[in-house]
């Protein structure tokens, strides 16, 4: 308890580290509007992606929904802020984003988490698919057409501390209780439930957990990019939060991080490639996948917990 | 009755083309186990090969189909060796991944080629339109239907009753034990993946022949739907996916005809994930238990 207490707050002090070295690049002008899009655009996709990679890497549940469930996020903030565009009314949004998100995420999960794999998959695509035409055919989310002029209520502050916050709850979530009886849960269901662990229950709450997050990164989608259509949540956007996770290494969420900035900074540079982009994109994951398979880091994990006993042992060694 | 009558007959031309797509996407699950993303952008490599021999080298209709079917099947062996072989082994999410990546490499490369811009597909064959008890049936829906039936049938002889369709169905059941049987694994899944994209390459030619425009990227969403055909169907059944596609082609145009069109993928999905629930393993798959 101590060690994790101690590790957390380790985590802490690099998260306000990592706020004052952007906060001070801001002021000084080192980080223009470009480089600042670049920042925040890594910053959703890290909410995002930590909270499939959970989904996928810690449940084994293989989702392909989830650009559904950040469609959720993001058009309740649009549509809340347009009569509320103040601070509370973006928050207010965001809380009933995810209450919306969790609704769905059980009405989807309840009957589809039974199924395995593949079926799966296939099954939360169909499911995030009818989400999204469902919006595509409302009144009051302006059909095809989407929203605009949504009050820019997310600056990168907003971002950053959203996603320290929801990577370190988590992170959390993974270590506590609940955390290792989903584990289990992905190991082996069969034995799982055999050691009196309701598998349902919690495959479902991992899916809950992570459509929640999907969620919030939404609504900070829709809050700074300002414009949303429901064409931006289609298969191809649950394929790109896909690909973080498993370029990362599916079951590392260090390393959906480091994919994370790795995408965003690599989409950046391609942006002078014009056409050519998609064609270097689409090689790179190829060949990252071919001679990388399990992913940049595998299922290793950045841990102050680790260190510190590491750091303990060769004390006592010492003496 | 004659509104539902031409409904089923446009649903059934549409599902032939499903089927032909859903036919790859079940061989290569059944046998590799993965969902070949790239399997709609090779459908699309033969609609674009079939515009450019028939524009350019003045092919007629069935050697346009032929080569097409030769060129594509040629593509997929080439993709399976390069992208999918070094990954034989490594976790399946990873193969899938790589598909992704070759399906954006064919979309973009295309893209990039030959530019993004819709054309007209040349109409090698005159549109005729029968009127048989008051149903209008075209030349080209006959066409579509005739040559996906006469393909599957051949399919379904060439794994039925050839030697290599019998290492095909060997490997799909048990990779091990065929090769400790002397089956050649790379020959026989380099052969399946041969088979699906010449079935894919067969598909685009028809289709570009049926819609009249061909761009690149527009094997993206019926790749998608022929998946979801050859899930319905039983994934891994050869019959499952003919009939998965004929039942998505009929109920596309089911309930375009009733004037939910802006529902009507809505409709496909809410059916796969009915199925799924009521069958788990589609509606031909074998249910395989689990032991301990």
């Amino acid at each position: 308890m101590k060690a994790r207490l101690r590790a957390n707050l380790t985590w802490l002090a690099l998260m306000v580290l990592g706020f004052v070295v952007i906060d001070s690049c801001e002021f000084t002008g080192l980080i223009n509007t470009f480089i600042e899009n670049m920042l925040v655009t890594i910053g959703i996709n890290v909410i995002l992606a930590t909270g499939l990679n959970l989904i996928i890497g810690f449940s084994g549940q293989f989702s392909l929904g989830h650009a559904g469930f950040m469609a959720i996020g993001a058009y309740a903030t649009g549509i809340i802020t347009q009569t509320m565009a103040t601070p509370a009314g973006f928050f207010i949004s965001m809380v009933v984003g995810m209450l919306i998100a969790i609704v769905a995420a059980l009405i989807v999960g309840i009957p589809t988490l039974r199924l395995r794999g593949d079926y799966l998959a296939i099954a939360t695509m169909g499911a995030a698919e009818i989400i999204r035409l469902l919006i595509n055919n409302l009144k009051i989310t302006n059909g095809a057409a989407g929203l605009f002029n949504i009050p820019a209520l997310a600056s990168w502050a907003t971002v950053y501390v959203l996603m320290c916050l929801t990577t370190i709850v988590t992170v959390n979530f993974i270590h506590s209780r609940s955390g290792r009886a989903i584990m289990a849960v992905r190991e082996d269901e069969i034995a799982a439930e055999a050691m009196g662990i309701n598998t349902t229950r919690w495959k479902l709450a991992a899916f809950v957990f992570g459509a929640a997050t999907a969620a919030i990164g939404g609504s900070l989608h829709a809050a700074y990019i300002q414009t949303i259509a429901p064409s931006d949540f289609n298969i191809m956007a649950s394929i790109a939060i896909l690909i973080v996770v498993v370029l990362g290494g599916v079951g590392s969420m260090t390393g959906t991080f480091v994919a994370a900035v790795g995408l965003g900074a690599l989409d950046t540079i391609l942006q002078n490639f014009g056409t050519l982009r998609m064609i270097i994109y689409s090689l790179a994951l190829i060949l990252i996948m071919i001679f990388k398979p399990s992913g940049l880091l595998g299922t290793w994990e950045l841990s102050f917990r680790r260190l510190n006993r590491h750091h303990l042992k060769e004390v006592t060694n010492h003496e | 009755m004659q509104t539902i009558g031409q409904q089923f007959i446009n649903g059934l031309s549409l599902g032939s083309i499903y089927a032909l797509l859903a036919l790859g996407y079940t061989m290569v699950y059944g046998i590799i186990k993965l969902i070949n993303f790239a399997h709609g952008d090779i459908y699309m490599l033969g609609a674009f090969w079939g515009y450019y021999v028939i524009n350019q080298l003045h092919f007629n209709f069935i050697l346009a189909m032929l080569s097409a079917m030769l060129f594509c099947a040629l593509v997929g062996v080439v993709i399976e060796y390069f992208a999918y072989r070094p990954l034989r082994h490594s976790p399946r999410i990873t193969a899938l991944i790589t598909a992704i990546g070759v399906s954006f490499l064919l979309e973009n490369g295309m893209s990039y080629l030959f530019t993004a811009n819709t054309r007209s597909f040349p109409q090698v064959i005159k549109t005729v339109t029968y009127h048989v008890a008051g149903l209008r049936i075209s030349n080209i829906q006959l066409l579509i239907l005739g040559s996906a039936c006469f393909l599957m049938l051949l399919l379904e002889l060439i794994i039925k009753r050839t030697k290599m369709g019998k290492a095909m169905r060997a490997v799909a059941v048990d990779p091990t034990a065929a090769q400790l049987v002397g089956i050649n694994l790379n020959h026989t899944i380099s052969f399946t993946f041969a088979l699906g994209s010449a079935m894919a390459g067969a598909a685009g030619v028809l289709i570009g022949l049926y819609y009249n425009s061909i761009d690149p990227l527009m094997g993206m969403t019926p790749g998608i739907k022929a998946f979801v055909a050859a899930v319905i169907g039983g994934i891994g059944s050869i019959p499952g996916a003919s009939l998965g596609g004929f039942i998505i082609g009929i109920l596309e145009t089911g309930v375009q005809a009733i004037g939910l069109s802006a529902y009507k993928d809505a409709v496909v999905y809410f059916v796969l994930i009915v199925i799924l629930l009521v069958m788990p393993a589609g509606i031909f798959g074998k249910h395989t238990k689990e032991k301990v």
